[in-house]
């Protein structure tokens, strides 16, 4: 709407008006150049450095960086920060001063743009007042105007000052007639703002005035449209229901009525009077109370239906906002109307130009006698039929499926012809399979092949079955080339390396060869240097040179490893030769190598201990450093964030305990747990023996378990005995205490009582406590020999339960005194584990025996002498032998006694050699006897401890030896 | 100190039968005192777990919802929580106040032998008789354990966590501790089936008891042995081992129908509490008093110091007010 009534509207400003200036004021002075600086808060100068290279606030009193330089930012590697660091925020690279009143982000609450202070915009809100206008609740932008200060654009802030006035248009002042029809013109163009009735506007009314000639006007302001986004999920052009056509309808909405009431208020909005106007209220005017003038409305009978069913309203919809009718009145858009019935939304128009439309085509009229039933016609192949049936096949009505090849079809394209019409590349390698033979089998093939052409009648195309037949003989003969190749290969002890050499070089120097881009067999991946030696060897197969074997070998090797090598690359060579690398270039291979990952299998890496030594010293209730393992191990990551404790292991890629590949059927897998190589090395005795700890699983067991005090490894060393006496589990079951208390040790106790006495408890435990210390560390070990040998002679005789059994003569180091309850206990516990029902033999086998070999031998374990008298009279030999062996050990363990370091590499050695210290200084003297028995004993003993793995050998050793 | 040092308290031992309470539900297989002291939480094999009043003995609440019997149950600290395990394979997280079930948790492989929560509930860690202990997160939505333990050779017989430690027992004879700070798993070789574990109050040491009637204590950091027990019989049940609140006594269920309490420095028998003529099935001591909760057959027992008058005169004495 313009407004003329503006006096000041001839001035207009531009720019900062300067201050008006005072006459008294003296004249002041201009601030010198030098004196235009900048400072800071802190009354520092600040330069310029440029918009761009950091405007005042560069570095460091004007240069850049800080008080030592320029240094760049550090990297911190945030790899265990991960979950604090935030992203980065444009804060975090801002100044001080950005931060500020006037920077760029101040940190002062301020007001936004949407309540910043300043002049309506109008426009926009007249905008949105005309589309609540139309809303389902009319006028409800009302309050938010209350509430919200609305704000002016900067562009119309610069109209303002350029001198528009809110309500004009824009664009140069015009002449008055102009202006009122481009404001008509302007109006047509939205086809909603001046009815033809209600024309009356202001600036009609100033028609019949008087206007100057040199008076121009600001162009009328053009309707806004709304651009608020439709947010809501109804139909385009719906509104719900519209009160005002659904209380108002009825018979009066059939009055000409070109806008609906909507477009009456928008030109109230805009200014327009419309006392002209009569309203017709309906029953609940009241329901909206916005409408002050129904108020006085005088209601007549008429306005109301009196018959149900009886004439409609106007548009038939009773208010709903259905896109409606056309009014018929509409002459000029008659032909428009005739397309289209419908309301034009709002924003839209209707199209100019017909869109086409779509011709259908009705579908196919079916034949009466039609039956929606397919009828699969036999496929007769010609060339399996007689001639006779396939003419008449051929005249019968198209029995054959296949007539000629040569019409066509997608069917009868060959793979090659297909990819000529798709367009694709060559595959790689041979083409065919007669590309796979050798040329002389070709020949030979195809010298069959010509007879058989010649005898089939006439120009006839090779038929399937022929096909077949030379697909068959290719494969013979490529059998017959892998047959070579195979005989080749076995002979390569033969002095047959030249001729497959020969064969190698020919076989890939070959074009099929050639054609392989990719090598995928890599027989040396393990070794990487070993693979690139091979593959050097077979690029220059490849070329064709005869001495690529030569070449390609690592000088610097020795002559044995050379001619190893040669070997191997021959041998790896011819057995993946091109012919069947050039096929497996039409595979892929598997991304996964099935048959390396099949043979290993994860294993914990940390295994815990041995188990017997725990078990002694629980029995010896040392618990402690023996009974303890400790093992590294990852908890999840979130498993300590839930307990509030920091990963231990940051970054560790997997949860647990560490876990190593091991091969599947490895003997170390087995070795830890001590019990299965007995299992397997003697299957006789496992059925005597009671369950074993490591196995137990249920409660009840723990009553065996507690009643049997017996150590695993006597167990073990009985059952080893029991093998090497060749009479499996027939051991005897008794006696054993008579054999125990012989006269024999007596003597060696004494001895050794003599020169060792029982030190205090404490130093005992000390010593014992630290020795799985020594086990680790081999330095400074010499210092505490004595001490050491002390220790041992203590616990030796201490030796309880568990230990004792350790030992072939155990008897000979009982000590009688300190733990009187353990002789007796020992036989016990060895006579229980062979069940066997055999007689116990006389005891004075035994004495014969010690007798026989002289009276330096130690009294063999109870086991040992019991089983004696079932031997055969040839086992004695074996038995001697046996003896010999023993004693054997026993000085080996002499032996490393004196140099500790060994010795303490295994703890339960160390309990053998303590043990059988009497022994040894008896036996020391004769060690030339043995050299020649117990090889294995002596590389076993070599690693200074009697480790499981060891007694199996040792075992094995000694069937071997019965075997014998 | 110009003043004397208080005279150390005699220590004192629940021998006084305060309340028996009949809680029918089938035999207790568990009885356990909350966070404070003033609830326990009965394990039925009637499928039903139940929360009770120690004071006054008045059941409170049944949480029923676990398929099989119900082996062990735990309250959070903030008494907002349950868990139970049960022999159904199933660990089950309860809300005490609604009673229903928060969360079912499923991936044991056999039956369910202990439950604890961690210090703050977030994490619910079960052992179970397939060797495994898992971690179940309370926070998450998953219901994927959080970390499988399954070094354990044999089934977990028990579980304690503190702070930052989680020790189990395992019928393999071995008592493991992970140390989730240090990243480490300490295995202690008892060569006995282990029927329960704890830590001391002090968290110093670990009591184990085992299936050769021996309950011993453990120096945690080094695996030392600091103390026998014997003299009960512990040879086939799972039963119930602790110390009591003030790390003076240890005390051990047995299958005689006693409750035997020693002293933890001496070693010395002080008490053989007659509780009935079965096997007493679990114990419990109050986290900071001197109480003592037994379960055998169907019936808990509270055991206190004192020959309890207070409370149940101070009833008396409002009845006769009313």
């Amino acid at each position: 709407m313009a407004s003329d009534s503006d006096s000041d509207g001839d001035f207009v400003t531009f720019g900062t008006p300067l201050e008006p200036l005072e006459e008294d004021e003296p004249l002041r002075k201009p601030v010198p150049l030098h004196e235009q600086t900048v400072k800071d808060e802190k009354g520092r100068y600040q330069r310029f450095h440029g918009a761009f290279t950091g405007g005042f606030s560069a570095g460091y009193f004007n240069t850049v960086g800080t008080k030592e330089g320029w240094t760049p930012a550090t990297f911190v590697s945030s790899r265990q920060q991960k979950a604090g660091r935030q992203n980065a925020r444009p804060e975090d690279f801002m100044d001080e001063e950005d931060l500020g009143d006037h920077g760029i982000a101040p940190r002062q609450i301020t007001t936004t743009a949407d309540f910043a202070s300043g002049r309506k915009d109008e426009i926009r809100d007249k905008a949105r007042a005309i589309t609540s206008l139309s809303a389902p609740i009319p006028g409800d932008t009302v309050l938010e105007d209350l509430v919200a200060p609305a704000r002016s654009s900067m562009g119309a802030e610069l109209l303002r000052r350029m001198g528009w006035k809110d309500g004009q248009g824009v664009g140069p002042r015009v002449k008055r007639r102009l202006c009122q029809q481009r404001a008509d013109s302007a109006t047509r163009a939205f086809g909603s703002a001046s009815p033809p009735n209600g024309s009356s506007g202001s600036q009609d009314e100033e028609d019949g005035e008087f206007v100057p000639e040199n008076v121009t006007f600001a162009p009328k302001d053009v309707t806004p449209i709304d651009f608020t986004p439709k947010v809501d999920l109804h139909g385009l052009g719906y509104r719900g229901l519209n009160p005002l056509a659904a209380l108002r309808g009825g018979p009066g909405a059939g009055h000409i009525n070109l806008f609906t009431m909507d477009s009456d208020r928008t030109n109230s909005l805009f200014g327009e009077d419309r006392k002209g106007h009569r309203r017709r209220g309906g029953v609940a005017g009241q329901w909206c109370g916005c409408d002050m003038t129904d108020i006085y409305h005088r209601d007549i009978m008429s306005n109301y239906d009196t018959v149900l069913g009886g004439e409609e309203p106007g548009d038939g919809l009773y208010g709903w906002t259905a896109p409606q009718q056309y009014n018929r009145k509409k002459k000029d858009h008659s032909k428009d109307a005739s397309c289209y019935l419908g309301k034009i939304l709002e924003g839209f128009t209707l199209a100019s130009e017909k869109l086409e439309t779509k011709t259908i085509f009705p579908p196919p009229n079916l034949p009466r006698d039609f039956r929606p039933v397919h009828y699969f016609r036999p496929v007769v192949d010609l060339s399996s039929v007689s001639p006779m049936v396939a003419q008449a096949l051929r005249t019968s009505r198209g029995h054959m499926a296949q007539e000629e090849p040569s019409k066509g079809g997608r069917h009868q394209l060959d793979s090659a012809q297909r990819r000529e019409l798709l367009g694709e590349a060559t595959l790689q390698g041979p083409s065919s399979v007669f590309d796979l033979l050798k040329v002389e089998d070709r020949e030979r093939l195809s010298g069959l092949r010509r007879p058989s052409s010649d005898t089939s009648s006439g120009p006839r195309q090779p038929t399937p079955g022929e096909a077949r037949a030379a697909v068959v003989a290719a494969g013979v003969a490529a059998a017959a080339a892998r047959a070579s190749a195979q005989k080749a290969l076995s002979s390569r002890f033969a002095p047959h390396a030249e001729q497959q050499q020969q064969e190698a070089l020919s076989v890939w120097s070959g074009p099929t060869a050639q054609a392989q881009t990719g090598q995928t067999f890599r027989p040396f991946e393990r070794t990487p240097h070993k693979q690139a030696r091979y593959d050097l060897y077979i690029d220059q197969l490849k070329q064709g040179d005869r001495d690529a074997l030569e070449l390609s070998l690592d000088p610097t090797m020795t002559e044995w490893e050379r001619g190893r090598e040669r070997d191997e690359f021959v041998r790896a060579a011819l057995l993946y030769k091109p012919s069947s690398s050039s096929l497996s270039c039409r595979f892929t291979r598997g991304k996964q190598d099935d048959g390396v990952e099949a043979d290993t299998v994860e294993v914990t890496r940390d295994q815990e201990n041995d188990v017997d030594d725990k078990q002694a010293a629980v029995k010896m209730k040392m618990f402690g450093k023996l009974t303890r393992d400790t093992f590294e191990w990852h908890p999840d990551n979130l498993l300590c964030k839930r307990f509030n404790i920091p990963d231990p292991y940051p970054g560790s890629g997997f949860v647990g305990m560490p876990k190593v590949k091991r091969d599947k059927f490895s003997v170390f897998n087995f070795l830890t747990v001590s019990e299965s190589p007995t299992a397997s090395a003697s299957p006789a005795p496992q059925g005597v023996k009671p369950s074993e700890p490591g196995k137990r699983s249920r409660w009840d067991v723990s009553g065996q378990a507690g009643d049997k005090e017996k150590d695993p490894l006597s167990e073990f060393l009985s059952v080893a005995r029991i093998e090497a006496s060749g009479s499996g589990p027939e051991a005897s079951t008794t006696d054993g205490p008579t054999t125990d208390p012989t006269g024999e040790p007596d003597t060696e106790q004494k001895e050794e009582e003599e020169e060792e006495s029982r030190p205090s408890m404490d130093l005992f435990k000390a010593i014992f406590a630290s020795s799985s210390d020594e086990k680790s560390s081999s330095s400074s070990e010499g210092e505490s020999e004595e001490e050491e040998e002390k220790a041992e002679g203590v616990r030796s005789k201490a030796g309880t339960g568990p230990q004792i059994p350790n030992q072939l003569n155990v008897n000979t180091t009982q000590p009688a005194p300190p733990v009187s309850a353990t002789p007796s206990q020992h036989p016990d516990v060895v006579f229980k584990t062979p069940s066997g029902p055999v007689a116990a033999p006389p005891p004075r086998d035994q004495e014969m025996e010690e007798e026989e070999f002289g009276p330096r031998l130690p009294p063999p374990s109870s086991t040992l002498t019991e089983r004696r008298p079932s031997l055969t009279p040839s086992a004695k030999d074996d038995k001697h032998k046996k003896k010999c062996k023993e004693k054997h050990k026993a000085k080996k363990h002499g032996k490393h006694k004196k140099d500790r370091k060994q010795k303490k590499k295994h703890k339960r050695h160390k309990h053998k050699g303590k043990q059988k210290k009497s022994s040894r200084k008896e036996e020391s003297s004769d060690s030339s006897s043995e050299g020649s028995d117990g090889n294995s004993q002596e590389d076993g003993e070599e690693g200074g401890g009697v480790s499981t793995e060891e007694l199996l050998r040792r075992l094995k050793g000694i069937r071997g030896k019965n075997l014998q | 100190m110009s003043f004397p040092q208080p005279k150390p308290e005699v220590p004192q031992i629940p021998q006084n039968l305060l309340r028996t309470i009949d809680c029918q539900q089938g035999a207790v297989r568990a009885v356990r005192f909350n966070a404070d002291g003033n609830y326990l939480l009965s394990c039925g094999s009637d499928k039903s777990l139940k929360l009770w009043s120690v004071s006054r003995g008045t059941l409170l609440k049944t949480y029923s919802g676990h398929g099989y019997e119900v082996l062990d149950a735990d309250g959070s600290y903030d008494n907002s929580q349950l868990c139970s395990c049960s022999s159904d394979k199933t660990v089950i997280l309860w809300d005490v106040a609604t009673g229903q079930v928060t969360r079912k948790l499923r991936g044991h492989a056999g039956k369910v032998n202990c439950v604890q929560f961690n210090e703050e509930a977030t994490v619910i860690l079960s052992g179970s008789i397939d060797g495994t202990v898992r971690c179940w997160d309370t926070r998450s939505r998953k219901f994927d354990p959080i970390q499988i333990l399954d070094e354990a050779q044999d089934g977990v017989s028990s579980l304690k966590v503190s702070e930052h430690e989680l020790l189990t027992g395992s019928v393999d004879g071995r008592v493991r501790r992970y140390d989730l700070r240090m990243g480490q798993l300490h295995v202690d070789f008892i060569n006995s089936p282990i029927t329960c574990v704890c830590f001391s109050a002090d968290s110093q040491c670990t009591l184990t008891s085992s299936l050769d009637s021996t309950v011993r204590l453990l120096d945690k950091s080094t695996g030392e042995m600091l103390g026998e027990y014997t003299g009960h019989k512990m040879k086939g049940y799972k039963l119930d081992c602790c110390l009591s609140s003030k790390d003076t006594h240890v005390l051990s269920c047995s299958e005689d129908g006693h409750v035997y309490c020693w002293d933890l420095v001496e070693g010395s028998l002080m008490l053989k509490l007659p509780v009935g003529k079965a096997v007493v099935q679990s114990l419990s001591f109050h986290p900071s008093e001197t109480r003592l909760l037994t379960a055998m057959e169907g019936r808990v027992q509270v055991w206190g110091v004192e020959p309890e008058e207070t409370e149940e005169d101070v009833v008396v004495v409002q009845q006769e007010k009313a």
